[in-house]
């Protein structure tokens, strides 16, 4: 039942050159997006999940971002060695993105109606009336009420969830067959997190298009995604189908990271399990696994040497020398 | 927005009252009028007394407040010196537009600066004009390229011009573009007046003499101008709205101009709206050494001149126009930052 591949990135490795020295933010992480198929990248911030995902649209601004080497091919087209005025033709309109927070996301000094318009005029060549009407089909598809009048409201005159909304509408206008959400509920209050989430799914349903949904709230990925990847300073760690990654976690990482998370289905009495120790600094030039410092089950060649991500079970990778079940390498 | 403009403006009155009151009193201490008035000789105490009374300056200041304000029209006064009044006023003060005549010249203030005002305007507007339109493309360029060659050959530009003093451009540009040509040979550009007398005053002959003045008021301001221009591009380019604009695949220059550029020009509306008004004053310095004949010179000659109608109503124009200028950048404000409403 494998479907027709759509995005398969290669040894992606992302840096900025700052001030206070090379960081590095994604180390070479390789993945595929087949077409129709929800995946779920998570991580705490800063682990790389944004940057992976800016960089193979070209959204990384350079100096002092550096793309140092991989592929990101789409559809046959690899989007890292695109020219600009390519890309441009990608974004939004086969690619497009949604934003973390959607008070700042939109241009505040512009209309709804304009910010929306101003897409389905360049992609889809639409006349200034044709968009209109277009836009306002999206805000009532989205949700929006009274969405004619609203197309001359600016985006302070709606609240976050309708915000994120417009925004959703407005990246979904040419309807493309990506969509990378990058933690697009992590702003807006939990009642309308819910309501965003079960507007995504629908419009997913309906666009049929194929989605990347970036958190670092692992509850949120169980019901809506069909793989997981988790990732750890700039590395994927493992990748998993969501039900494998929820009850067979393997990765030393994933386990710690699923035994800090509260669930309905545990025993009352059992607390929560931190993760001791804080994620490494980008800065150093990573040797041996990241998270060697905080793991239990750590050996020895853990810190000289990088395991490479392997598949350890059907459609099931990870990336670590220790086998967590027996104990001791694999 | 009416009823915000109309309160602003029902505010500035009493506002541009107690200026006036202010710089009224101030005006007695700039120096004695009379002083100069015949010439190289100091002038007689009969002279004096007959002077003082005939241009009203032996009333007490309230008395001089009151007829600069509504004028002495309604009263008698005494001209002769006999203690009897009984000539009548002709002053019809400055709520009715009169705002007096030059102690020194003896015309009509307005007609003064009547004269001088379309110079300065001229002379002002065509360096905001440049101004405005280099540091908006060298702020935007700057910004664009951060840390390039350009744009640090730019900042070191910027700090060397912005720490000179005008005179000192003024002079330098006369010596490098006038003296030194016309020693060589070269064509070079007037550095003194508005036309040549024999060209007469002609398009042309204005605008090849405006330009050494014009060049050097603006180096400055560009340097200064453009800095703001820059840091504020900067920051709007690093905005999560330009990022969402670029992911829409819209094209650089659009993002650039359509998302970014009404941003940043927020903060330069403010700086502009500050700037405007104190232009109607007239670039003092500039106006002396390029001899242009504009309402800087006309502030300088009367204030050295003790000729307080002319630096009074030079003083309250300005007043006006940054009240007025004030307001008007609130409503601009407003209409470029649909966040801000007024109530």
């Amino acid at each position: 039942m494998e479907r027709p591949l759509l995005l398969d990135v290669a040894d992606l490795q992302t840096r900025f050159h700052t001030p206070e020295g090379t960081v590095y933010a994604v180390n070479g992480i390789s993945y595929r997006l087949h077409e129709g198929e929800t995946l779920a990248m998570v991580g705490e911030s800063g682990c790389g999940k944004s940057v992976s995902m800016m960089s193979i649209l070209g959204l990384i601004p350079i100096p002092p971002g550096e793309i140092v080497s991989g592929t990101a091919r789409y559809r046959d087209r690899d989007l890292l060695r695109m020219s600009e005025e390519e890309l441009e033709q990608v974004r939004g309109k086969e690619i497009a993105m949604i934003f973390q927070d959607p008070m700042t996301s939109l241009n505040p000094v512009l209309t709804v109606g304009k910010q929306i318009t101003e897409m389905l005029q360049k992609h889809m060549g639409m006349k200034p009336a044709e968009a209109a009407d277009r836009a306002v089909q999206l805000l009532e598809w989205v949700g929006i009420p009274d969405a004619r009048r609203r197309l001359a409201d600016y985006p302070h005159q709606f609240s976050g969830g309708m915000r994120q909304r417009v925004m959703i509408a407005m990246q979904l206008a040419c309807t493309p067959s990506i969509l990378i959400a990058d933690e697009p509920t992590t702003a807006l209050d939990v009642t309308i997190q819910a309501q965003i989430m079960d507007l995504v799914i629908r419009l997913r349903e309906e666009v049929g298009m194929a989605m990347i949904w970036i958190t670092h709230n692992l509850g949120v990925v169980a019901g809506l995604a069909e793989r997981v990847m988790v990732m750890y300073a700039g590395f994927i760690v493992e990748e998993a189908n969501v039900d494998d990654l929820f009850q067979d976690p393997r990765h030393p990482y994933t386990i710690a990271l699923l035994a800090a998370l509260p669930r309905v289905d545990r025993r009352r009495d059992r607390r929560l399990k931190s993760i001791p120790g804080a994620p490494p600094s980008l800065l150093v030039k990573p040797r041996g696994c990241p998270f060697a410092p905080r793991c239990e089950f750590v050996i020895a060649r853990c810190q000289s040497e990088m395991p490479p991500l392997e598949l350890i079970a059907p459609r099931h990778k990870i990336a670590c020398w220790v086998d967590v079940l027996r104990g001791g390498s694999r | 927005m009416g009823r915000y403009v109309a309160r602003r403006l029902l505010q500035a009155v009493p506002l541009l009252f107690i200026i006036s009151v202010i710089l009224f009193v101030l005006m007695q201490s700039i120096g004695d009028p009379l002083a100069t008035m015949s010439g190289r000789r100091p002038t007689r105490s009969a002279d004096r007394e007959r002077l003082k009374r005939q241009l009203g300056l032996d009333q007490p200041v309230l008395m001089q407040y009151v007829y600069w304000l509504v004028g002495n029209d309604w009263t008698s006064i005494d001209l002769d010196g006999d203690g009897v009044r009984e000539t009548r006023g002709e002053r019809k003060g400055v709520l009715r537009g009169d705002l007096g005549r030059s102690l020194k010249k003896r015309q009509p203030v307005l007609d003064l600066i009547g004269e001088r005002l379309p110079n300065t305007l001229l002379l002002m507007g065509t360096y905001e004009m440049v101004v405005l339109v280099g540091a908006v493309a060298l702020g935007i360029y700057s910004a664009v390229r951060q840390y390039s060659i350009f744009d640090h050959a730019v900042t070191g530009v910027s700090f060397v011009l912005y720490s000179m003093p005008i005179f000192f451009i003024a002079l330098l540009s006369m010596y490098l573009l006038a003296v030194k040509p016309k020693q060589w040979g070269l064509p070079y550009f007037p550095t003194v007046g508005m036309f040549e007398p024999e060209a007469g005053k002609t398009v042309p002959q204005v605008i090849w003499h405006m330009v050494l003045p014009v060049l050097s008021l603006s180096l400055i301001s560009l340097a200064g101008y453009s800095r703001y221009m820059r840091s504020s591009m900067l920051e709007v380019l690093s905005q999560d709205y330009i990022r969402t604009a670029k992911s829409k695949g819209l094209e650089r220059r659009y993002v650039l101009f359509a998302h970014a550029l009404k941003n940043a020009s927020l903060p330069i509306v403010t700086l502009i709206g500050l700037d405007l008004p104190t232009l109607l004053g007239g670039a003092i310095v500039t106006e002396r050494i390029f001899g242009w004949p504009g309402m800087g010179r006309l502030f300088f000659d009367s204030v050295s001149d003790a000729d307080t109608p002319v630096v009074m109503a030079i003083l309250m124009m300005v007043s006006v126009a940054v009240v007025v200028f004030q307001i008007l950048t609130d409503v601009i404000y407003a209409w470029l930052d649909p966040r801000i409403r007024y109530e």
